[in-house]
């Protein structure tokens, strides 16, 4: 069994209008050492072994559902777990 | 011409768009459930606005991959007209069937009032009854409007005429280009964030809309009716 952590965050080319508000706030709190901020979502999937590489099955899933594309670009991060 | 009103959990301009066909226009429509297996019986495909799957994940990411959305993909490459509204838009954006994708409003804020449209062409199925630029009032509602698409796809969009309506003068969402309304390049399939079938009778603000579902109709008319 794994554990997989799939970071999901809009491109760099694509302008983040949540993440640039946030980095509005911060700077009026005064950590103007902020220069950017990039919102993006965080997802924990547990994923049976099988015959298939879970690195092939995670991307195919990121690549079809978890991620667009189009504006998003995704990471994820495996780990091996014992079954609970 | 009988439309087809797909309706996905979630969905709530529904009867709106039933309404506006049926009521309105004076077409044959049907509602048809999101997990139907068929829809060769309709001349014409609806996809109405709303939350589907509670935008869950994004808006449109999960309807896309419920059962009717291989119909509704048969549909666009038998040459149907498919229009998609709002979430419909959104839907049609993650199946693929339009190029571009959708990011939260600039102002991070849902947006529901009336706009100004620009017809940017008229020489789409969805839009021969308006005039080249002329300028309709159709309302919007929505938190996610804001159209993205890369330099290329873009420059393919304008080359191939395919940027349907533009919001006139205050861009209300951040979109590029203004854009509000995009056809495929075959322009059968017409995505939209404003709603037309929220402005088919002067009684409730206006009805610029109908013109478009007119359209519809007359180029079905044209290609399917036999003169006598």
């Amino acid at each position: 069994m794994y554990k997989v952590k799939v970071f999901v965050t809009l491109r760099e080319s694509v302008l983040d209008p949540q993440g640039t508000v946030v980095k509005n706030s911060l700077h009026s709190m005064n950590y103007s050492e902020v220069s950017d901020v990039r919102i993006g979502k965080y997802m924990e999937l547990t994923v049976e072994k099988s015959d298939r590489p879970v690195e092939e099955a995670v991307k195919e899933m990121c690549e079809r559902l978890l991620a667009n594309v189009v504006i998003e670009d995704y990471r994820f991060e495996i780990e091996e777990a014992v079954a609970q | 011409m009988k439309f087809a009103v797909i309706v996905f959990p979630g969905s709530n301009c529904d009867i709106d768009m039933y309404h506006a066909v049926k009521d309105e226009l004076g077409a044959e429509a049907e509602y048809v459930w999101h997990d139907a297996e068929s829809l060769d019986e309709y001349d014409g495909i609806l996809l109405p606005g709303g939350f589907s799957y509670g935008d869950y994940l994004r808006s449109g990411a999960v309807a896309r991959f419920s059962n009717v959305m291989k119909e509704v993909i048969k549909a666009a490459e038998a040459g149907k007209p498919v229009l998609g509204v709002c979430n419909g838009f959104q839907i049609l954006l993650e199946a693929g069937l339009l190029p571009g994708a959708m990011r939260r409003n600039d102002s991070l804020k849902f947006i529901c009032r009336t706009v100004e449209l620009k017809v940017e062409n008229n020489e789409t199925m969805f839009s021969s009854a308006y005039e080249k630029n002329e300028v309709i009032n159709i309302p919007i509602a929505h938190g996610e409007g804001n159209y993205y698409c890369d330099e290329a796809t873009l420059a393919n969009l304008k080359e191939n005429n395919q940027i349907v309506f533009t919001y006139n003068g205050t861009n209300p969402n951040g979109s590029l280009e203004n854009i509000a309304g995009i056809v495929n390049e075959k322009g059968n399939v017409l995505g939209m964030m404003p709603h037309p079938e929220r402005a088919v009778d002067e009684l409730l603000g206006g009805a610029d809309g109908l013109k478009l579902f007119q359209s519809i109709v007359k180029q079905w008319r044209e290609a399917h009716v036999v003169k006598l």
